[in-house]
């Protein structure tokens, strides 16, 4: 039988299950399948388990285990932390900021609650999509009930300065409670710091899909003072705010994939990083007029993202997943709206620029003879789109 | 790097017709090398700050008035490519499409003979026609310029 080797370099869209996580799960789809919330023995088993799962990622994360909600998704989560606290505290006022680099998940949220009646105010990023801490402090009114800037960015891998927003922040509160401070962690998970101590956040969201774990599960931390309403509603489960019974093999997973990532987060944040730099040198070899995106040392570890003059995203993409090798683009002509990405235009990027930009994503598995692999590849990809493009030769 | 074994479920649900896909990874009738190459119509359509962008050189043949070489190179995504790469063929087959015809080929004729396109790509990538056009018109001139 013939086989075909491929390689993965999209990480950031999200990884795969890793065989120790799946392991874990297994049992919870065949023989202990009772609810948690049923009484008799294998619910009291069921609800073990999600209490043990719920235990091992507050340690994680440094919090109480009541302080973990579970959730279907990171965006299911980012959902719950925007819409459910600017509900929950309308009283207190009706102003949100947010980062203009967030992720779709929070983004929509905000419309949604500009259609409610609540002034959302996005916060600008400078070109390597970093935001100013002064100017969220500045940006803070009587009226600002919460602030969302998440702490890794999806796309070009800018990594926020989270920590020292929230000291500024608590500063500049004293003893009130708001503004609240949410950030979207989904991709510095596995390489960034995530203890709620150090970061001093009161909403952060996180999901499976990220981090080897399954997908179809994510986890909201809200610090226990913090009001939220539910955006689902039914059986009160998870303390009201997200009701439906438990998806147990799915939160077994995601606690073994939270456990089992956090472990190894030093290690594997170095080893990744020497890749990264290593990639990025050869790639600089083979195309010198290449222009790096994002922050050049603030930024996730495992992250590239590369704008190639000349081309275009989609093209370079399908030729790459010709050869084997998945990676993703920004391009507009990629997506469904046809809109080039909004982080793209946040740092306001070249628009000549904007079109042929690739994310590439390494992971656990990388090794530098991927690399390797993939520079050569893309180097005959490169070649062979500007061979053919109208750009490259005088008109 | 992973080697997966063939399954029941090879993933076959391209984006694309197999004859786009074609098209995108076979370009028919690229110019590679244009310093060498003498045209006797240029045209150009669409913009990088777009997306797509086409440039199209035609010869023809004076006598017959026809095309005897549409020769292309396109900035853009594989529907791009693949609809200038399939224009150049249908005005090129058959011993060459008349001039007159050729300014009228429609976008509408492009993507059927490409057995059809996503909905979102059919208006903003299949520029190809306009190049020609312009190619077509600036041969025109050229040649009442010379005779």
């Amino acid at each position: 039988m013939k086989t075909t080797t491929y390689l993965y370099l999209d990480h950031a869209a999200t990884t795969p299950l890793h065989p120790e996580v799946m392991a874990c799960m297994m049992p919870y789809f065949d023989g202990a399948y009772g609810n948690p919330s049923s009484m008799y023995e294998p619910g009291r088993r069921a609800k073990n388990a999600l209490n043990e799962s719920r235990e091992r990622i507050a340690s994680v994360l440094g919090c109480l285990p009541g302080e973990v909600i579970f959730t279907g998704s990171g965006t299911e989560s980012d959902n719950l932390a925007i819409l459910g606290t600017a509900r929950a505290n309308k009283k207190f006022g009706n102003h949100i900021l947010i980062s203009s680099v967030e992720h779709k998940a929070v983004l929509e949220s905000a419309r949604q609650l500009e259609r409610e009646g609540f002034i959302v105010e996005y916060i600008p990023v400078d070109a390597c999509g970093m935001i100013d801490v002064d100017d969220v402090l500045g940006r803070i009114t009587d009226s600002t009930i919460l602030i969302s800037v998440m702490y890794a960015n999806n796309e070009i891998g800018t990594v926020e300065p989270i920590k020292e927003l929230a000291e500024a922040l608590s500063h500049h509160k004293g003893r009130k409670q708001f503004p609240l401070l949410h950030t979207d962690a989904c991709q510095a998970a596995g390489y960034l710091p995530l203890g709620v101590e150090g970061l001093k956040v009161d909403l952060m969201s996180m999901n499976g899909s990220k981090i080897y774990g399954p997908k179809g599960v994510g986890l909201l931390y809200r610090q226990k003072e913090v009001n939220l309403d539910p955006i689902i509603f039914g059986g009160e489960q998870e303390q009201g705010l997200r009701s439906g019974t438990e998806n147990l093999p799915y939160i077994v997973g995601l606690s073994e994939a939270l456990v089992r990532i956090e472990s190894k987060r030093q290690n594997e944040a170095d080893r990744v990083r020497k890749l990264r730099e290593y990639l990025l040198e050869e790639l600089q070899k083979i195309i010198p007029d290449m222009v790096l995106n994002g922050h050049r040392e603030k930024r996730l570890p495992n992250n590239i993202h590369i704008s190639i003059p000349y081309i275009e995203g989609e093209s370079i993409v399908l030729l790459l997943d010709n050869a084997g090798i998945y990676v993703s683009t920004g391009s507009a002509c990629s997506s469904n709206d046809l809109q080039v990405s909004h982080v793209l235009v946040a740092i306001n990027q070249d628009e000549m620029l904007r079109h042929g930009s690739l994310r590439i994503s390494l992971g656990e598995t990388t090794s530098k003879e991927d690399c390797d692999y993939f520079i050569g590849e893309l180097s005959r990809v490169v070649k062979r789109l500007r061979s053919m493009s109208p750009l490259t030769v005088s008109l | 790097m992973k080697n997966i074994p063939p399954t029941s479920c090879d993933v076959q649900n391209w984006l694309y017709s197999d004859i786009v896909k074609d098209h995108f990874f076979n370009p028919r009738n690229i110019l590679l090398d244009d310093k060498e190459y003498v045209a006797d119509g240029i045209g150009i359509s669409g913009s990088p700050l777009c997306g797509d962008m086409m440039a199209v050189w035609i010869k023809v043949d004076r006598e017959k008035n026809v095309i005897t070489e549409c020769k292309w190179r396109t900035f853009g995504c594989a529907s791009a490519i693949g609809s200038t790469s399939m224009m150049s063929v249908m005005v090129t087959e058959d011993g060459g499409m008349v001039i007159a015809r050729a300014k009228r080929i429609s976008p509408e004729a492009i993507v059927e003979r490409l057995g059809g396109l996503p909905d979102r790509k059919y208006h903003c990538s299949v520029l190809g026609h306009e190049a020609l056009r312009k190619a077509v018109e600036d041969y025109e001139q050229n040649n009442a310029r010379k005779y």
